[in-house]
């Protein structure tokens, strides 16, 4: 019972962090000087009606906030507008939103399984040849400016020709068995993944290092060893656990970042994600695009870090009785 | 002195400290080392690769170090244009040789650079870009931008975030609640998706100093909050402390307080923070201009000078446009490295490295 009040508390903790983002970001939009119809009124394609459709659903003839209110309202019906093309934004987003959750669940989870035991590594081998190593490895892996590396990947596949470039799909994707789609999808992910997978890996590393050396160092440890427990047990039994309760907050940054991250890759890549369509929003200034891709976001943000303060709480009960702070 | 003797002691941090050190000589004397002024082009060597220089002439003898100028001339046979040397004439290289005036530091007029050639000579050490520029002399300019980016955003994140989380740790409350929920609503905005909009929402047709110093602005805007949590938390426990509540007896105002007794407490954790979050605004940098919506041409930043690497034959073909992002990750990896030291002297107590 406990549990459910936990997450009911959090989950009410969204809804004004929710509301502050959307008018940060409605008045930063709309208080530029781009004209948000501007797109929509050189195309062609676009009749008056829809233009005064626009007008009147966005309420631009308006003060600013009574355009706000408008706004949120026609979100919360989950009418989002239409982009300068001319489509609906709904559906550009529910194209879009899961080809950046399949890249961003496959990166962390492929982070996380080498990641951790890297970082475990380091921290049982401290100051060794093989900590360096992967000291030195790390420091270059959060080097590397993403779009570069991508940019570098990019040469590769097309010198070795092994990998497609751009896009998610082949052209013949329709006519592909599902097994030869499932082939298709994965092999257009490895470059992106690559990427994204080499950069994301440094942090954690570090970061498990880091909580292990600490972890290894408190008393209890030094109590387990005392009382003569072997090695492994030491280390799976009683450190690892609580080494690893910090890396679950962890993981909502790491989503976080990917997020932000994986802009410039699937730029680069032409890969059909929620980065790039944003960015393509953003250079036509699309304004509804921007601001409803902008939302969904963060809302992918807020959840990331929802999910992964549920699974702390599960992992480690003594959250529940702390009250939060700030 | 003992900091930097310590600084000194560590291998990786000591070639890190020189090779920034080293960076920031050549960009600052960027117009007298550069063979070429940031605004020098040449239409007629559009995409020139490197010059060749020889030091052993054609007879097999050593000699001064030469090189050839390209001329481009239209092959049939591969329907393309290529740069074919014109062994007519040897150029020699020569050191301080006198070519277009520039002002040293901004003052001193001169017209003698570094290095250069023989009289109508031309060297283009890592080749040219589109529009004929030579782009070693580009990527000395283009660091002056590149380089200073980061600390100037962090010059106007630093106050802000030491005074939102000072004031917010300190009066705690309502106050706290309403300052930290704001903070994490800026937070909760995936920051490279602000980062674009800020910078597409900016007018066209400012001048190129307005351009970047509103860059430094917007990469303020999305650091500031995290910092500020951060000094908000260390706030929390230092205002329990007893000289606080001492200051607090005799009567010294709040301000006062927060200025003059909590903040100076943070400080090594600022300079750690400061050298860790330099790399994070330079990489920001560079890909605001990589895409477009950064630093603009014909201003040079090492993300902009990338932008030409977004096209598959220039990749393919003309690798020497791929340079700035060697420089990019030099300089990131050298900020790394020397703030992981600098935790490690002010901090002993993390364990992060080694």
């Amino acid at each position: 019972m406990d549990n459910f009040k936990y997450i009911f508390k959090r989950i009410l903790q969204v809804i004004p962090l929710l509301i502050i983002v959307s008018v940060i970001s409605f008045f930063i939009i709309r208080l530029s000087p781009v004209d948000p119809l501007a797109e929509l009124r050189l195309n062609p394609s676009i009749s008056q009606e829809t233009l005064d459709k626009e007008i009147k659903r966005l309420n631009l003839d308006k003060p600013i906030y009574i355009q706000y209110f408008s706004w949120a309202k026609s979100f919360l019906k989950g009418d989002l507008g239409y982009t300068s093309a001319g489509e609906k934004v709904s559906t550009k987003l529910k194209e879009r939103i899961p080809n950046t959750l399949l890249l961003t669940t496959v990166v962390i989870f492929m982070t996380w399984i080498t990641g951790i035991p890297l970082g475990i590594l380091a921290a049982i081998k401290k100051e060794t040849a093989v900590d360096r190593l992967l000291t030195i490895v790390s420091s270059i892996g959060m080097a590397v400016p993403s779009f570069f590396f991508a940019i570098l990947m990019l040469i590769f596949a097309v010198k070795t020709g092994w990998f497609p470039v751009g896009g998610l799909t082949s052209y013949n994707f329709n006519e592909m068995s599902f097994l030869g789609k499932v082939m298709d999808i994965s092999k257009h992910l490895v470059l992106p993944v690559i990427v994204l997978f080499t950069i994301s890996l440094s942090g954690l590393q570090r970061q498990m290092r880091a909580n292990m050396l600490e972890v290894l160092d408190s008393d209890y440890v030094k109590f387990a060893r005392a009382k003569g427990l072997s090695e492994t047990k030491v280390i799976f039994k009683h450190a690892l656990r609580n080494a690893l309760n910090p890396m679950i907050t962890l993981l909502g940054f790491e989503f976080a970042g990917l997020l932000s991250g994986a802009a410039l890759t699937e730029y680069v890549f032409q890969y059909p994600g929620l980065g790039r369509l944003i960015l393509e929003a953003v250079m036509k200034s699309d304004i509804n695009l921007v601001m409803a891709s902008l939302m969904m976001g963060t809302i992918m943000l807020i959840l990331g870090n929802l999910a992964a303060d549920i699974l702390l709480m599960i992992a480690d009960p003594r959250i529940k009785g702390v009250k939060q702070q700030g | 002195m003992d900091f930097i003797k310590k600084i000194f002691q560590d291998n990786f941090a000591k070639s890190a400290f020189i090779i920034l050190a080293v960076l920031y000589l050549v960009i600052l004397l960027a117009d007298f080392i550069a063979p070429y002024s940031n605004s020098y082009s040449n239409r007629e060597m559009s995409y020139a690769p490197p010059s060749k220089i020889y030091t052993i002439d054609e007879n097999g003898k050593l000699s001064r170090p030469y090189t050839y100028n390209y001329v481009r001339c239209y092959e049939p046979a591969l329907m393309q244009t290529v740069f074919k040397q014109d062994r007519c004439r040897k150029y020699y290289l020569r050191l301080f040789p006198k070519s277009e005036n520039y002002k040293l530091l901004g003052i001193i007029p001169l017209n003698r650079h570094l290095f250069g050639t023989d009289c109508g000579g031309e060297l283009y050490l890592l080749g040219t870009d589109i529009n004929g520029r030579d782009v070693f002399s580009r990527l000395l300019f283009g660091g002056r931008i590149s380089m200073t980016v980061g600390f100037l955003a962090l010059l106007v994140v630093f106050p802000i975030g030491l005074l939102y989380g000072g004031i917010s740790g300190y009066f705690g409350g309502i106050v706290d609640t309403l300052m930290m929920r704001f903070a994490e609503a800026v937070m909760a905005i995936p920051s490279f998706y602000l980062l674009i909009i800020l910078a597409a929402i900016l007018p066209s047709g400012m001048t190129s100093v307005q351009r970047f110093s509103l860059i430094v602005i917007i990469l303020a805007l999305i650091g500031w909050a995290g910092f500020a949590r951060v000094v908000r938390g260390m706030v929390l426990s230092i205002k329990k402390e007893d000289f606080i509540q001492a200051e607090k007896t005799i009567g010294a105002s709040n301000l006062r307080i927060i200025l003059k007794h909590i903040l100076p407490q943070t400080t090594s954790y600022v300079i750690i923070a400061m050298t860790l979050s330099v790399p994070s605004y330079i990489l920001a940098e560079s890909g605001l201009s990589f895409l477009g919506l950064g630093i603009q041409q014909p201003d040079a930043s090492w993300g902009n000078m990338l932008k030409e690497a977004q096209e598959f034959t220039n990749i393919l073909y003309r690798p020497w446009l791929l340079t700035p992002g060697l420089l990019i990750f030099i300089a990131v990896l050298s900020f790394n490295l020397l703030g992981d030291a600098i935790r490690d002297i002010l901090d002993p107590k993390s364990q992060k490295r080694i």
